[in-house]
Protein backbone atom coordinates (compact mmCIF):
# COMPACT_ATOMS: atom_id res chain seq x y z
CA UNK A 1 0.00 0.00 0.00
CA UNK A 2 3.38 2.17 -0.53
CA UNK A 3 1.23 3.90 -3.34
CA UNK A 4 -1.40 4.38 -1.25
CA UNK A 5 0.07 6.83 1.48
CA UNK A 6 2.11 8.47 -1.39
CA UNK A 7 -1.56 9.43 -3.40
CA UNK A 8 -3.12 10.62 -0.33
CA UNK A 9 0.03 12.79 0.56
CA UNK A 10 -0.58 14.44 -3.11
CA UNK A 11 -4.02 14.94 -2.60
CA UNK A 12 -3.58 16.79 0.08
CA UNK A 13 -1.20 19.54 -1.01
CA UNK A 14 -2.79 19.64 -4.44
CA UNK A 15 -6.29 20.00 -2.97
CA UNK A 16 -8.20 23.29 -4.01
CA UNK A 17 -9.66 25.69 -0.90
CA UNK A 18 -12.90 24.20 0.55
CA UNK A 19 -11.38 20.14 0.03
CA UNK A 20 -10.33 19.80 3.39
CA UNK A 21 -13.83 20.16 4.66
CA UNK A 22 -14.93 17.05 2.29
CA UNK A 23 -12.61 15.04 4.77
CA UNK A 24 -15.09 12.82 6.57
CA UNK A 25 -17.61 11.42 4.15
CA UNK A 26 -19.96 9.19 5.83
CA UNK A 27 -19.17 6.06 4.57
CA UNK A 28 -19.75 2.59 6.31
CA UNK A 29 -16.30 1.73 4.31
CA UNK A 30 -13.92 4.26 6.35
CA UNK A 31 -11.48 1.82 6.42
CA UNK A 32 -10.43 -0.50 9.27
CA UNK A 33 -6.80 -1.01 8.79
CA UNK A 34 -7.29 -4.71 8.85
CA UNK A 35 -9.71 -4.57 6.25
CA UNK A 36 -7.59 -3.14 3.54
CA UNK A 37 -6.47 -5.10 1.32
CA UNK A 38 -9.06 -8.07 1.77
CA UNK A 39 -10.88 -9.06 -1.90
CA UNK A 40 -14.07 -6.81 -1.70
CA UNK A 41 -15.25 -7.16 -5.83
CA UNK A 42 -14.00 -10.55 -7.32
CA UNK A 43 -14.88 -10.99 -10.84
CA UNK A 44 -13.92 -14.51 -12.20
CA UNK A 45 -14.43 -15.93 -15.40
CA UNK A 46 -17.61 -13.83 -16.72
CA UNK A 47 -18.49 -13.88 -20.13
CA UNK A 48 -21.08 -12.23 -21.42
CA UNK A 49 -23.28 -12.29 -24.36
CA UNK A 50 -25.64 -9.84 -26.26
CA UNK A 51 -27.09 -12.36 -28.42
CA UNK A 52 -24.26 -13.41 -30.73
CA UNK A 53 -22.13 -10.68 -29.91
CA UNK A 54 -19.36 -11.77 -27.33
CA UNK A 55 -19.26 -8.23 -24.83
CA UNK A 56 -16.77 -9.51 -22.24
CA UNK A 57 -14.54 -12.16 -22.57
CA UNK A 58 -13.35 -14.12 -19.53
CA UNK A 59 -12.78 -11.15 -17.15
CA UNK A 60 -10.92 -12.00 -13.73
CA UNK A 61 -10.61 -8.78 -11.59
CA UNK A 62 -10.31 -8.62 -7.60
CA UNK A 63 -10.50 -4.85 -6.54
CA UNK A 64 -9.33 -4.94 -2.44
CA UNK A 65 -11.01 -2.69 0.09
CA UNK A 66 -9.47 0.32 -0.68
CA UNK A 67 -8.78 -0.08 -4.09
CA UNK A 68 -9.19 2.33 -6.75
CA UNK A 69 -9.15 1.49 -10.27
CA UNK A 70 -9.11 3.37 -13.05
CA UNK A 71 -10.72 1.09 -16.36
CA UNK A 72 -9.72 2.74 -19.47
CA UNK A 73 -9.91 1.51 -23.48
CA UNK A 74 -11.84 2.19 -26.50
CA UNK A 75 -15.38 3.13 -26.80
CA UNK A 76 -17.14 -0.07 -27.28
CA UNK A 77 -14.61 -2.15 -25.36
CA UNK A 78 -16.90 -3.43 -22.65
CA UNK A 79 -16.13 -1.15 -20.27
CA UNK A 80 -20.10 0.33 -19.11
CA UNK A 81 -20.77 -4.00 -19.65
CA UNK A 82 -18.51 -4.19 -16.87
CA UNK A 83 -19.68 -1.87 -14.43
CA UNK A 84 -22.99 -2.71 -15.20
CA UNK A 85 -22.76 -6.68 -14.55
CA UNK A 86 -20.85 -5.83 -11.59
CA UNK A 87 -24.12 -4.30 -9.78
CA UNK A 88 -26.05 -6.70 -11.86
CA UNK A 89 -27.95 -4.59 -13.83
CA UNK A 90 -26.83 -6.51 -16.71
CA UNK A 91 -26.80 -10.40 -16.18
CA UNK A 92 -23.84 -12.70 -17.07
CA UNK A 93 -23.44 -15.44 -19.62
CA UNK A 94 -21.08 -17.24 -17.52
CA UNK A 95 -18.63 -16.83 -14.45
CA UNK A 96 -18.90 -15.38 -11.20
CA UNK A 97 -19.41 -12.10 -9.00
CA UNK A 98 -18.49 -11.74 -5.57
CA UNK A 99 -19.39 -9.00 -3.42
CA UNK A 100 -17.99 -9.05 -0.11
CA UNK A 101 -17.66 -12.25 -0.39
CA UNK A 102 -21.09 -12.83 -1.58
CA UNK A 103 -22.57 -13.87 -5.33
CA UNK A 104 -25.12 -11.88 -6.32
CA UNK A 105 -28.06 -13.33 -5.90
CA UNK A 106 -30.72 -13.28 -9.05
CA UNK A 107 -33.43 -10.97 -9.48
CA UNK A 108 -35.51 -9.51 -6.48
CA UNK A 109 -35.62 -8.79 -3.06
CA UNK A 110 -32.04 -9.91 -2.04
CA UNK A 111 -30.75 -8.68 -5.41
CA UNK A 112 -32.19 -4.88 -4.83
CA UNK A 113 -30.48 -4.87 -1.12
CA UNK A 114 -26.96 -6.41 -2.51
CA UNK A 115 -27.24 -3.45 -5.30
CA UNK A 116 -27.11 -0.92 -2.49
CA UNK A 117 -23.85 -2.03 -1.09
CA UNK A 118 -22.72 -1.06 -4.70
CA UNK A 119 -23.01 2.87 -6.05
CA UNK A 120 -23.16 3.80 -9.33
CA UNK A 121 -22.51 6.97 -11.30
CA UNK A 122 -23.75 7.26 -14.68
CA UNK A 123 -22.35 9.44 -17.70
CA UNK A 124 -25.92 11.05 -17.84
CA UNK A 125 -26.23 11.40 -14.07
CA UNK A 126 -29.91 10.17 -14.01
CA UNK A 127 -31.14 12.56 -11.42
CA UNK A 128 -34.88 11.77 -10.42
CA UNK A 129 -36.30 14.94 -12.66
CA UNK A 130 -39.71 15.14 -10.53
CA UNK A 131 -37.81 15.11 -7.18
CA UNK A 132 -36.27 17.90 -5.18
CA UNK A 133 -32.32 17.60 -5.17
CA UNK A 134 -33.00 16.67 -1.42
CA UNK A 135 -35.47 13.74 -2.19
CA UNK A 136 -32.90 12.46 -4.44
CA UNK A 137 -30.10 11.47 -1.90
CA UNK A 138 -32.69 11.05 0.77
CA UNK A 139 -34.97 8.45 -1.29
CA UNK A 140 -33.07 6.08 -1.05
CA UNK A 141 -32.17 5.78 2.44
CA UNK A 142 -35.98 6.05 3.39
CA UNK A 143 -36.80 3.65 1.10
CA UNK A 144 -34.37 1.22 0.74
CA UNK A 145 -32.52 1.12 4.15
CA UNK A 146 -35.45 2.10 6.02
CA UNK A 147 -34.40 5.14 7.87
CA UNK A 148 -36.18 7.65 9.04
CA UNK A 149 -37.20 10.76 6.51
CA UNK A 150 -35.69 13.20 9.10
CA UNK A 151 -32.47 11.56 9.95
CA UNK A 152 -32.46 10.71 5.79
CA UNK A 153 -32.65 14.53 5.08
CA UNK A 154 -30.11 15.53 7.36
CA UNK A 155 -27.58 13.07 6.39
CA UNK A 156 -28.44 13.72 2.71
CA UNK A 157 -27.86 17.96 3.43
CA UNK A 158 -24.77 16.99 4.99
CA UNK A 159 -23.56 15.29 2.10
CA UNK A 160 -24.56 17.64 -0.31
CA UNK A 161 -22.67 19.88 1.62
CA UNK A 162 -19.77 17.80 1.51
CA UNK A 163 -19.79 17.18 -2.28
CA UNK A 164 -20.39 21.28 -2.47
CA UNK A 165 -24.20 21.82 -3.68
CA UNK A 166 -25.72 22.20 0.15
CA UNK A 167 -26.88 25.56 -1.64
CA UNK A 168 -29.59 23.65 -4.42
CA UNK A 169 -30.87 21.43 -2.09
CA UNK A 170 -34.35 22.67 -2.78
CA UNK A 171 -34.29 22.90 -6.51
CA UNK A 172 -34.69 20.13 -8.85
CA UNK A 173 -32.69 18.45 -10.88
CA UNK A 174 -33.05 20.80 -14.31
CA UNK A 175 -31.91 23.96 -12.26
CA UNK A 176 -28.51 22.77 -11.70
CA UNK A 177 -25.55 22.41 -14.05
CA UNK A 178 -24.35 18.88 -15.15
CA UNK A 179 -21.11 19.36 -12.72
CA UNK A 180 -23.53 20.18 -9.76
CA UNK A 181 -26.17 17.15 -10.97
CA UNK A 182 -22.86 15.00 -10.96
CA UNK A 183 -21.92 15.77 -7.31
CA UNK A 184 -25.33 15.49 -6.07
CA UNK A 185 -25.33 11.93 -8.04
CA UNK A 186 -22.21 10.85 -6.41
CA UNK A 187 -24.27 12.17 -3.33
CA UNK A 188 -27.19 10.22 -3.89
CA UNK A 189 -24.91 6.76 -4.19
CA UNK A 190 -23.10 7.90 -1.21
CA UNK A 191 -26.12 8.32 0.93
CA UNK A 192 -26.89 4.23 0.65
CA UNK A 193 -22.76 4.02 2.36
CA UNK A 194 -22.33 1.85 -0.24
CA UNK A 195 -19.26 -0.63 -0.10
CA UNK A 196 -17.99 0.13 -3.25
CA UNK A 197 -18.75 3.07 -5.87
CA UNK A 198 -18.56 2.43 -9.29
CA UNK A 199 -18.39 5.37 -11.74
CA UNK A 200 -18.87 5.36 -15.46
CA UNK A 201 -17.11 8.18 -17.21
CA UNK A 202 -18.63 10.23 -14.82
CA UNK A 203 -17.22 13.18 -16.44
CA UNK A 204 -17.84 12.36 -20.23
CA UNK A 205 -20.91 14.69 -20.21
CA UNK A 206 -19.56 17.79 -18.91
CA UNK A 207 -18.22 20.67 -20.16
CA UNK A 208 -14.63 21.05 -19.83
CA UNK A 209 -14.62 23.87 -16.56
CA UNK A 210 -17.15 21.29 -14.99
CA UNK A 211 -14.75 18.61 -14.88
CA UNK A 212 -12.36 19.10 -12.24
CA UNK A 213 -15.16 20.09 -9.74
CA UNK A 214 -16.07 15.84 -10.11
CA UNK A 215 -13.10 14.80 -10.17
CA UNK A 216 -11.82 16.73 -7.27
CA UNK A 217 -15.06 14.90 -5.17
CA UNK A 218 -13.59 11.76 -6.36
CA UNK A 219 -10.15 11.90 -5.29
CA UNK A 220 -10.85 13.15 -1.69
CA UNK A 221 -13.40 10.06 -2.27
CA UNK A 222 -10.50 7.77 -2.72
CA UNK A 223 -8.37 9.44 0.02
CA UNK A 224 -10.85 8.65 2.54
CA UNK A 225 -10.29 4.93 1.75
CA UNK A 226 -13.76 4.28 -0.18
CA UNK A 227 -12.97 1.75 -2.87
CA UNK A 228 -13.42 2.44 -6.23
CA UNK A 229 -13.76 1.27 -9.60
CA UNK A 230 -13.81 4.25 -12.31
CA UNK A 231 -13.61 4.12 -16.39
CA UNK A 232 -12.45 7.46 -17.31
CA UNK A 233 -10.25 8.42 -19.51
CA UNK A 234 -8.87 11.30 -17.64
CA UNK A 235 -4.80 10.52 -17.58
CA UNK A 236 -5.10 13.10 -14.34
CA UNK A 237 -7.45 11.34 -12.24
CA UNK A 238 -5.62 8.03 -12.96
CA UNK A 239 -2.57 9.19 -12.15
CA UNK A 240 -3.75 11.36 -8.85
CA UNK A 241 -5.89 8.77 -7.43
CA UNK A 242 -5.41 5.67 -8.75
CA UNK A 243 -3.83 2.40 -7.28
CA UNK A 244 -4.25 0.33 -10.71
CA UNK A 245 -5.19 1.01 -14.18
CA UNK A 246 -7.03 -1.72 -15.72
CA UNK A 247 -6.86 -1.68 -20.26
CA UNK A 248 -9.77 -2.91 -21.81
CA UNK A 249 -10.19 -3.96 -25.67
CA UNK A 250 -12.70 -5.85 -27.61
CA UNK A 251 -14.39 -7.42 -24.51
CA UNK A 252 -10.86 -8.45 -22.93
CA UNK A 253 -8.63 -7.58 -19.93
CA UNK A 254 -5.01 -6.55 -22.08
CA UNK A 255 -2.94 -5.32 -19.69
CA UNK A 256 -2.91 -4.11 -15.62
CA UNK A 257 -0.56 -1.90 -14.21
CA UNK A 258 0.04 0.97 -11.80
CA UNK A 259 -0.59 4.01 -13.06
CA UNK A 260 2.76 5.83 -13.68
CA UNK A 261 4.04 2.39 -15.38
CA UNK A 262 0.96 2.30 -17.51
CA UNK A 263 1.09 5.68 -19.30
CA UNK A 264 4.73 5.74 -19.48
CA UNK A 265 5.44 2.24 -20.68
CA UNK A 266 2.37 0.40 -21.53
CA UNK A 267 3.31 -3.68 -22.90
CA UNK A 268 0.71 -4.44 -25.13
CA UNK A 269 0.11 -2.75 -28.96
CA UNK A 270 -3.60 -2.01 -28.62
CA UNK A 271 -2.34 0.15 -25.48
CA UNK A 272 0.30 2.20 -27.22
CA UNK A 273 -1.72 2.48 -30.50
CA UNK A 274 -4.46 3.67 -27.62
CA UNK A 275 -2.91 6.03 -25.36
CA UNK A 276 -0.92 7.89 -28.77
CA UNK A 277 -4.46 8.45 -29.74
CA UNK A 278 -5.52 9.64 -26.24
CA UNK A 279 -2.78 11.91 -26.35
CA UNK A 280 -3.24 13.35 -29.18
CA UNK A 281 -6.78 14.23 -28.57
CA UNK B 1 -86.77 24.98 -18.65
CA UNK B 2 -90.28 23.42 -17.51
CA UNK B 3 -88.83 20.15 -18.59
CA UNK B 4 -85.84 20.47 -16.21
CA UNK B 5 -87.49 21.88 -13.14
CA UNK B 6 -90.64 19.62 -13.57
CA UNK B 7 -88.37 16.25 -13.18
CA UNK B 8 -85.31 17.81 -11.28
CA UNK B 9 -85.71 14.74 -9.57
CA UNK B 10 -85.15 12.36 -12.42
CA UNK B 11 -82.28 14.61 -13.15
CA UNK B 12 -80.43 14.70 -9.72
CA UNK B 13 -81.21 11.15 -9.64
CA UNK B 14 -79.25 10.49 -12.94
CA UNK B 15 -76.83 12.82 -12.78
CA UNK B 16 -75.59 11.30 -9.07
CA UNK B 17 -75.46 8.11 -10.35
CA UNK B 18 -73.55 8.87 -13.59
CA UNK B 19 -71.37 11.01 -10.92
CA UNK B 20 -70.87 7.89 -9.01
CA UNK B 21 -70.45 5.57 -12.31
CA UNK B 22 -67.55 7.88 -12.72
CA UNK B 23 -65.98 8.10 -9.96
CA UNK B 24 -65.29 4.89 -8.78
CA UNK B 25 -64.49 3.75 -12.57
CA UNK B 26 -62.27 6.72 -12.61
CA UNK B 27 -60.29 5.44 -9.71
CA UNK B 28 -60.49 1.92 -10.12
CA UNK B 29 -59.28 1.93 -13.68
CA UNK B 30 -56.61 4.47 -12.73
CA UNK B 31 -54.86 2.31 -10.25
CA UNK B 32 -55.92 -1.11 -12.28
CA UNK B 33 -54.00 0.85 -15.69
CA UNK B 34 -51.03 1.51 -13.45
CA UNK B 35 -50.64 -1.60 -12.78
CA UNK B 36 -51.19 -3.46 -15.97
CA UNK B 37 -48.94 -0.54 -17.24
CA UNK B 38 -46.47 -1.61 -15.64
CA UNK B 39 -46.86 -5.76 -16.38
CA UNK B 40 -46.62 -4.31 -20.03
CA UNK B 41 -42.78 -3.13 -19.76
CA UNK B 42 -41.85 -5.64 -16.56
CA UNK B 43 -38.33 -7.11 -17.21
CA UNK B 44 -40.49 -10.34 -16.52
CA UNK B 45 -41.37 -12.21 -19.88
CA UNK B 46 -44.63 -13.45 -18.19
CA UNK B 47 -45.91 -10.44 -16.78
CA UNK B 48 -45.28 -8.67 -20.13
CA UNK B 49 -47.42 -11.48 -21.60
CA UNK B 50 -50.43 -11.32 -19.20
CA UNK B 51 -50.29 -7.19 -19.64
CA UNK B 52 -50.11 -7.76 -23.32
CA UNK B 53 -53.02 -10.23 -23.54
CA UNK B 54 -55.32 -8.29 -20.57
CA UNK B 55 -54.82 -5.10 -23.16
CA UNK B 56 -55.42 -6.98 -26.68
CA UNK B 57 -58.43 -8.46 -25.33
CA UNK B 58 -60.58 -6.20 -23.47
CA UNK B 59 -59.67 -3.25 -25.57
CA UNK B 60 -60.78 -5.20 -28.99
CA UNK B 61 -64.25 -5.93 -27.18
CA UNK B 62 -66.54 -3.40 -27.47
CA UNK B 63 -68.36 -1.70 -24.12
CA UNK B 64 -71.54 -2.91 -24.88
CA UNK B 65 -70.34 -6.51 -24.91
CA UNK B 66 -68.27 -6.56 -21.62
CA UNK B 67 -70.95 -4.30 -19.91
CA UNK B 68 -73.43 -7.07 -21.40
CA UNK B 69 -71.57 -9.81 -19.79
CA UNK B 70 -71.45 -8.42 -16.32
CA UNK B 71 -74.75 -7.74 -16.53
CA UNK B 72 -75.99 -11.04 -17.70
CA UNK B 73 -73.67 -13.33 -16.94
CA UNK B 74 -71.98 -12.66 -13.93
CA UNK B 75 -75.49 -13.46 -11.87
CA UNK B 76 -75.50 -16.74 -14.22
CA UNK B 77 -72.56 -17.94 -12.45
CA UNK B 78 -74.18 -18.32 -9.19
CA UNK B 79 -71.46 -16.33 -7.36
CA UNK B 80 -72.53 -13.86 -4.62
CA UNK B 81 -74.84 -11.22 -6.08
CA UNK B 82 -73.59 -8.05 -6.81
CA UNK B 83 -75.50 -5.17 -7.63
CA UNK B 84 -75.97 -3.56 -11.18
CA UNK B 85 -74.46 -0.28 -10.14
CA UNK B 86 -71.35 -2.79 -8.82
CA UNK B 87 -71.44 -4.32 -12.12
CA UNK B 88 -71.58 -1.86 -13.91
CA UNK B 89 -68.37 0.35 -12.31
CA UNK B 90 -66.41 -3.01 -12.93
CA UNK B 91 -67.30 -3.12 -16.55
CA UNK B 92 -66.58 0.77 -17.11
CA UNK B 93 -63.14 0.12 -14.90
CA UNK B 94 -61.85 -2.86 -16.52
CA UNK B 95 -62.44 -1.44 -19.64
CA UNK B 96 -61.03 1.96 -19.24
CA UNK B 97 -57.82 0.69 -17.71
CA UNK B 98 -56.57 -0.98 -21.12
CA UNK B 99 -56.73 2.64 -22.21
CA UNK B 100 -55.02 3.95 -19.02
CA UNK B 101 -52.60 1.47 -19.21
CA UNK B 102 -51.69 2.50 -23.11
CA UNK B 103 -51.58 5.87 -22.40
CA UNK B 104 -49.26 5.48 -19.20
CA UNK B 105 -46.84 3.20 -21.51
CA UNK B 106 -46.73 5.52 -23.86
CA UNK B 107 -45.69 8.07 -20.84
CA UNK B 108 -43.49 5.55 -19.42
CA UNK B 109 -41.73 5.76 -22.89
CA UNK B 110 -40.71 9.44 -22.65
CA UNK B 111 -39.06 8.75 -19.04
CA UNK B 112 -34.91 8.42 -19.86
CA UNK B 113 -33.80 4.68 -19.32
CA UNK B 114 -31.10 5.64 -17.11
CA UNK B 115 -33.52 7.02 -14.42
CA UNK B 116 -34.91 3.74 -13.89
CA UNK B 117 -31.31 2.48 -13.89
CA UNK B 118 -30.31 5.07 -11.02
CA UNK B 119 -33.49 3.71 -9.33
CA UNK B 120 -32.59 0.18 -8.90
CA UNK B 121 -28.37 0.61 -8.29
CA UNK B 122 -29.85 2.20 -5.30
CA UNK B 123 -31.48 -0.40 -4.41
CA UNK B 124 -35.09 -0.21 -5.05
CA UNK B 125 -36.98 -3.15 -6.56
CA UNK B 126 -39.12 -2.90 -9.72
CA UNK B 127 -42.23 -1.91 -8.58
CA UNK B 128 -41.10 0.92 -6.07
CA UNK B 129 -38.97 1.79 -9.38
CA UNK B 130 -42.32 2.08 -11.08
CA UNK B 131 -44.04 3.71 -8.27
CA UNK B 132 -42.17 5.75 -6.79
CA UNK B 133 -39.49 7.50 -9.77
CA UNK B 134 -41.52 6.10 -13.40
CA UNK B 135 -45.20 6.20 -13.10
CA UNK B 136 -45.31 10.00 -11.75
CA UNK B 137 -43.20 10.96 -14.74
CA UNK B 138 -45.11 9.09 -16.95
CA UNK B 139 -48.53 10.23 -15.47
CA UNK B 140 -47.02 14.06 -15.73
CA UNK B 141 -46.33 13.48 -19.55
CA UNK B 142 -49.38 12.15 -20.70
CA UNK B 143 -51.69 14.60 -18.82
CA UNK B 144 -53.86 16.13 -21.88
CA UNK B 145 -54.78 12.23 -23.35
CA UNK B 146 -55.46 10.61 -19.80
CA UNK B 147 -58.02 13.12 -19.66
CA UNK B 148 -59.66 12.21 -22.99
CA UNK B 149 -59.43 8.96 -21.65
CA UNK B 150 -61.87 9.86 -18.92
CA UNK B 151 -64.02 11.84 -21.06
CA UNK B 152 -64.49 9.38 -23.14
CA UNK B 153 -65.14 6.67 -19.57
CA UNK B 154 -67.70 9.88 -18.44
CA UNK B 155 -69.41 9.71 -21.71
CA UNK B 156 -69.22 5.71 -21.59
CA UNK B 157 -70.96 5.90 -18.64
CA UNK B 158 -74.36 6.27 -20.48
CA UNK B 159 -74.20 2.47 -21.91
CA UNK B 160 -74.73 1.35 -18.23
CA UNK B 161 -78.35 2.79 -18.88
CA UNK B 162 -79.12 -0.11 -21.43
CA UNK B 163 -78.14 -2.39 -18.15
CA UNK B 164 -80.91 -0.85 -15.26
CA UNK B 165 -78.50 1.56 -13.96
CA UNK B 166 -80.29 4.88 -13.59
CA UNK B 167 -78.02 7.62 -14.83
CA UNK B 168 -78.04 10.39 -16.84
CA UNK B 169 -78.13 9.14 -20.30
CA UNK B 170 -81.37 7.34 -18.55
CA UNK B 171 -83.68 10.00 -18.10
CA UNK B 172 -84.37 10.97 -21.69
CA UNK B 173 -86.30 7.68 -21.27
CA UNK B 174 -88.22 8.30 -18.20
CA UNK B 175 -88.79 11.86 -19.38
CA UNK B 176 -90.57 10.46 -22.24
CA UNK B 177 -92.57 8.01 -20.33
CA UNK B 178 -93.63 11.33 -18.10
CA UNK B 179 -94.57 12.81 -21.90
CA UNK B 180 -92.00 15.08 -21.57
CA UNK B 181 -90.86 16.10 -25.40
CA UNK B 182 -88.24 13.83 -25.73
CA UNK B 183 -85.62 16.35 -27.85
CA UNK B 184 -85.75 19.07 -25.13
CA UNK B 185 -85.17 16.23 -22.72
CA UNK B 186 -81.69 15.08 -24.60
CA UNK B 187 -80.88 18.50 -25.03
CA UNK B 188 -80.68 19.20 -20.79
CA UNK B 189 -78.85 16.06 -20.95
CA UNK B 190 -75.91 16.94 -23.14
CA UNK B 191 -75.75 20.70 -21.54
CA UNK B 192 -74.68 19.02 -18.25
CA UNK B 193 -72.83 16.58 -19.56
CA UNK B 194 -70.38 19.35 -21.73
CA UNK B 195 -70.38 20.85 -17.56
CA UNK B 196 -68.90 18.14 -16.56
CA UNK B 197 -66.43 17.77 -19.30
CA UNK B 198 -65.46 21.11 -18.95
CA UNK B 199 -65.06 20.30 -15.35
CA UNK B 200 -62.53 17.77 -16.44
CA UNK B 201 -60.81 20.08 -18.73
CA UNK B 202 -60.50 22.63 -15.64
CA UNK B 203 -58.72 19.91 -13.46
CA UNK B 204 -56.47 19.05 -16.57
CA UNK B 205 -55.16 22.72 -16.83
CA UNK B 206 -54.63 22.66 -13.28
CA UNK B 207 -52.58 19.90 -12.95
CA UNK B 208 -50.59 20.73 -15.98
CA UNK B 209 -49.88 24.11 -14.68
CA UNK B 210 -48.98 22.51 -11.08
CA UNK B 211 -46.52 19.66 -12.36
CA UNK B 212 -44.92 22.36 -15.14
CA UNK B 213 -43.48 24.24 -12.27
CA UNK B 214 -42.12 21.18 -10.10
CA UNK B 215 -40.22 20.15 -13.45
N1 LIG C 1 -27.92 -3.95 -24.62
C1 LIG C 1 -27.03 -4.26 -25.57
N2 LIG C 1 -27.37 -5.05 -26.59
C2 LIG C 1 -26.49 -5.39 -27.56
N3 LIG C 1 -25.21 -4.98 -27.57
C3 LIG C 1 -24.79 -4.20 -26.58
C4 LIG C 1 -25.67 -3.78 -25.52
N4 LIG C 1 -24.98 -2.99 -24.67
C5 LIG C 1 -23.72 -2.93 -25.17
N5 LIG C 1 -23.61 -3.63 -26.31
C6 LIG C 1 -22.39 -3.80 -27.11
O1 LIG C 1 -21.37 -4.27 -26.26
C7 LIG C 1 -20.14 -3.65 -26.59
C8 LIG C 1 -19.56 -3.02 -25.35
O2 LIG C 1 -20.34 -1.93 -24.96
P1 LIG C 1 -19.98 -1.01 -23.73
O3 LIG C 1 -19.76 -1.87 -22.54
O4 LIG C 1 -21.02 0.03 -23.62
O5 LIG C 1 -18.62 -0.38 -24.19
P2 LIG C 1 -17.80 0.85 -23.57
O6 LIG C 1 -18.48 1.27 -22.34
O7 LIG C 1 -16.43 0.31 -23.35
O8 LIG C 1 -17.80 1.90 -24.63
C9 LIG C 1 -20.43 -2.63 -27.68
O9 LIG C 1 -20.03 -3.18 -28.90
C10 LIG C 1 -21.92 -2.46 -27.64
O10 LIG C 1 -22.42 -2.23 -28.93
MG1 LIG D 1 -19.39 3.11 -21.89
Amino acid sequence: MASRGYRVGMTDSESAPGAAQLNAFETTSNPILADIGKPLVVVSGVEKFYGEFHALKNINLTVTKGEVVVVIGPSGSGKSTLCRTINRLETISAGEILIDGKKLPEEGKALATLRADVGMVFQSFNLFAHKSILENVALGPVKVRKRQRADAEMAARMLLDRVGVGEQADKMPAQLSGGQQQRVAIARALAMKPKVMLFDEPTSALDPEMINEVLDVMVELAAEGMTMIVVTHEMGFARRAADRVVFMAEGEIIEEAEPEAFFTNPQSDRAKDFLSKLLTN
Amino acid sequence: MDTLLNNFDLFTEGFKNTLILFSFSAIIALVLGGVVGAFRVSPVTSMRAVGTFYVNTIRNTPLTLIMFFCAFGYPKLQLPEISYMNLAIIALSVYTATYVAETLRSGINTVPLGQAEAARAIGLPFGQTMTLIILPQAFRAVIPPMMSVFIALLKNTTVAAGFSVMEAGAVKNYLSERGEPAIVGLLWVALVFILLVGVLAFLQRKLENMWKVAR
